[in-house]
């Protein structure tokens, strides 16, 4: 039976499956064409391999990688809008923007051939949480310039499903057409989805009961394992964890069924982790910056390209049969790193504490500033029915166990503000989880 | 049955908030009897006695505020000095304690009616109807 189990779980099991030692030959062989083929093609390499001392022929096996200098966000910022390309436009089918919320936005582009490697990365991803033919994907990213939505939607064309583009927003709208048209996944950011429960359970629907819906691909912005239990207890859905950005082209790689780590594609991209100060090369299981080289792109491709997410990677043999590296859970970027009296907080810690204490709802915002010197960290909670108690003293009890137990995992006092549900916005998109008014 | 249902409420404390919760009842056509507000900081909760206690419970669950219905006593206290001192000697003697209490007149009744929140709700009411003290009624509120 297992030849015909494999014909369901697996997209293209031949490479899903591939053992180690050919995966990282085919590796190593698309490496040396990628690098002959960054320096031909982009001027911006050419100048850059030339400052690091480097040429093509240097690198020979996978090991050599290290020589390689390193592309920064801020190249594609200072080449805006097209100067990191590689191929003329009439070689270019799509662009996409990035929002640019730091600066400028950063322009990305795809050849046909590019589109087709995404969407077949994903192919195997949703294969790989049991979705295909039959599915209805209800795709509840934003559409255009932002690379969710049209991702996922040629992704989930490809394995034959059947896509219903509702994009983001007219939430009471998205969950008739879950009902009416019988949805069996969704893909949109996990706040959004903890948003569409909300107001779902408002109009009398429950999603557990109510609708077909079993799965949820769920990414754009950090989340925890703490949020993952509390909707698939709340709505009975088995929820995945989505990677990707658009600097890689879009949503990529998911976790397969068993929840352990998202897989990435190494005949597609090559990953390491890097220590963010020194830039040396961090062994497997430390977590580091995530740096990645497009293996088989060819409008933009990128050679060791900073991404920013801090991460670990597990090489261990994976339960489900890939042979491909998993990228464990992502505390966040770099970016959204917040820094409180010298002490690093990231936002999904906050996250994981929050969601396990019962009397607190699904969102929360924490909102940082300055008093004098002293840098001041406020969360705001909802406090839901369940754990609601008339005697004031319970509620600052309450108040007083979440910001100890926030002290004892960040090591930062915070404090806590409890308020009404439904008071701290929700989003369509990625929600807005930290407010630094020190910046403003 | 004596005990009574007091709804409590969860709210902000900012401008409006006790406007949105007496609006929502208003609209609903819920009277208030009795209601107090305890603060603290940034919160506060406001806890009321109602003429419709489910009705009530549900336009405000429905508005999307944290409610809860807790029992509650409402005991008749004698309009007098002494009224409350007869009620809370009795119940402390007893070893009951209040977690809180709040008081009301009505326009008709010489009777002032005292709500509290106790920490043993049947041992309260024995104690109390033992000592000639008399509690009102679901029904005795509504029609008040």
């Amino acid at each position: 039976m297992d030849w015909l189990m494999a014909m369901f779980d697996y997209w293209n099991p031949q490479i899903e499956r591939m053992p180690r030692e050919d995966l990282a030959k085919l590796q190593e062989d698309r490496l040396k064409s990628m690098v002959h083929y960054v320096y031909d093609h982009s001027p911006f390499y050419k100048e850059r391999f030339k400052e690091a001392g480097v040429v093509p022929s240097d690198i020979k096996v996978l090991g050599d990688l290290a020589k390689l200098p390193f592309t920064y966000k801020v190249d594609l910022r200072n080449t805006y809008p097209t100067g990191m390309f590689s191929l003329p436009r009439n070689r270019i089918v799509r662009y996409h923007v990035s929002s640019g919320t730091t600066g400028k936005p950063t322009v990305v582009g795809y050849t046909k051939d590019d589109i087709e490697m995404w969407s077949d990365s994903l192919a195997r991803a949703l294969t790989s949480i049991g979705l295909g033919r039959g599915d209805v994907i209800q795709v509840g990213y934003g559409y255009g310039l932002f690379t969710g939505g049209l991702g996922l939607h040629y992704g989930a064309e490809k394995i034959g499903a059947t896509v219903l583009p509702t994009g983001t927003g007219n939430t009471e709208r998205q969950i008739m057409l879950m009902q009416d048209l019988g949805s069996t996944a969704i893909a949109c950011t996990p706040s959004y989805f903890l948003h569409i429960a909300e107001v779902a359970e408002r109009m009398g629907v429950s999603i557990r009961d109510d609708t077909s819906l079993k799965v949820g691909v769920f990414g754009a912005e950090p989340w925890s394992d703490e949020t993952r239990r509390r909707i698939e207890e709340a709505t009975g859905i088995k929820a995945y964890d989505i990677f990707g950005t658009s600097e890689m082209s879009g949503p990529l790689f998911t976790e397969c069924r068993e929840q352990n780590g998202i897989h990435v594609w190494s005949d597609l991209f090559l990953i390491e982790v890097i220590d963010p100060k020194t830039g040396e090369q961090l062994p497997d299981g430390e977590t580091g910056e995530l740096v990645i080289t497009t293996l088989n792109k060819w409008a933009i491709p990128l050679i060791r390209y900073r991404i920013g997410d801090l991460t670990k990677i597990n090489s261990e043999p994976c339960a489900c049969g890939r042979t491909h590296p998993r990228l464990m859970r992502i505390l966040g970027r770099t970016d959204d790193m917040i820094v409180i009296r010298g002490i690093n907080v990231f936002p999904s810690q906050v996250e994981s504490v929050l969601m396990t204490i019962p009397e607190v709802g699904d969102h929360y915002q924490i909102i940082v500033d300055r008093k004098g010197p002293l840098d001041i960290m406020k969360v705001m909670v909802e406090v839901t029915e369940t754990g609601f108690s008339d005697k004031i003293g319970d509620l600052m009890a309450l108040s007083r166990r979440i910001s100890r137990e926030m002290k004892g995992v960040l090591n930062v006092v915070a404090d806590v503000e409890l308020v009404e549900p439904g008071t701290i916005p929700r989003s369509e998109g990625k929600a807005v989880r930290v407010i630094d008014k020190r910046k403003v | 049955m004596v005990a009574i249902k007091q709804i409590s409420l969860f709210v902000e404390n900012r401008p409006g908030r006790m406007a949105k919760v007496s609006k929502t009842l208003s609209d609903a056509g819920v009277n208030i009897r009795a209601l107090t507000v305890a603060e603290a900081g940034d919160f506060g909760v406001i806890r009321m006695v109602v003429d419709d206690p489910e009705k009530g419970y549900k336009v405000l669950h429905e508005s999307g505020f944290t409610v809860s219905e807790t029992e509650v006593l409402a005991v008749e206290m004698k309009d007098i000095p002494g009224g409350l001192y007869e009620i809370v000697n009795a119940l402390g003697e007893n070893e009951v304690n209040v977690d809180y209490a709040y008081a009301f007149v009505t326009t008709k009744a010489e009777r002032a009616l005292l709500i509290i929140r106790v920490d043993n709700i049947e041992k309260a009411r024995k104690v109390l109807t033992g000592a000639g003290i008399k509690l009102a009624t679901k029904d005795e509120i509504q029609k008040i």
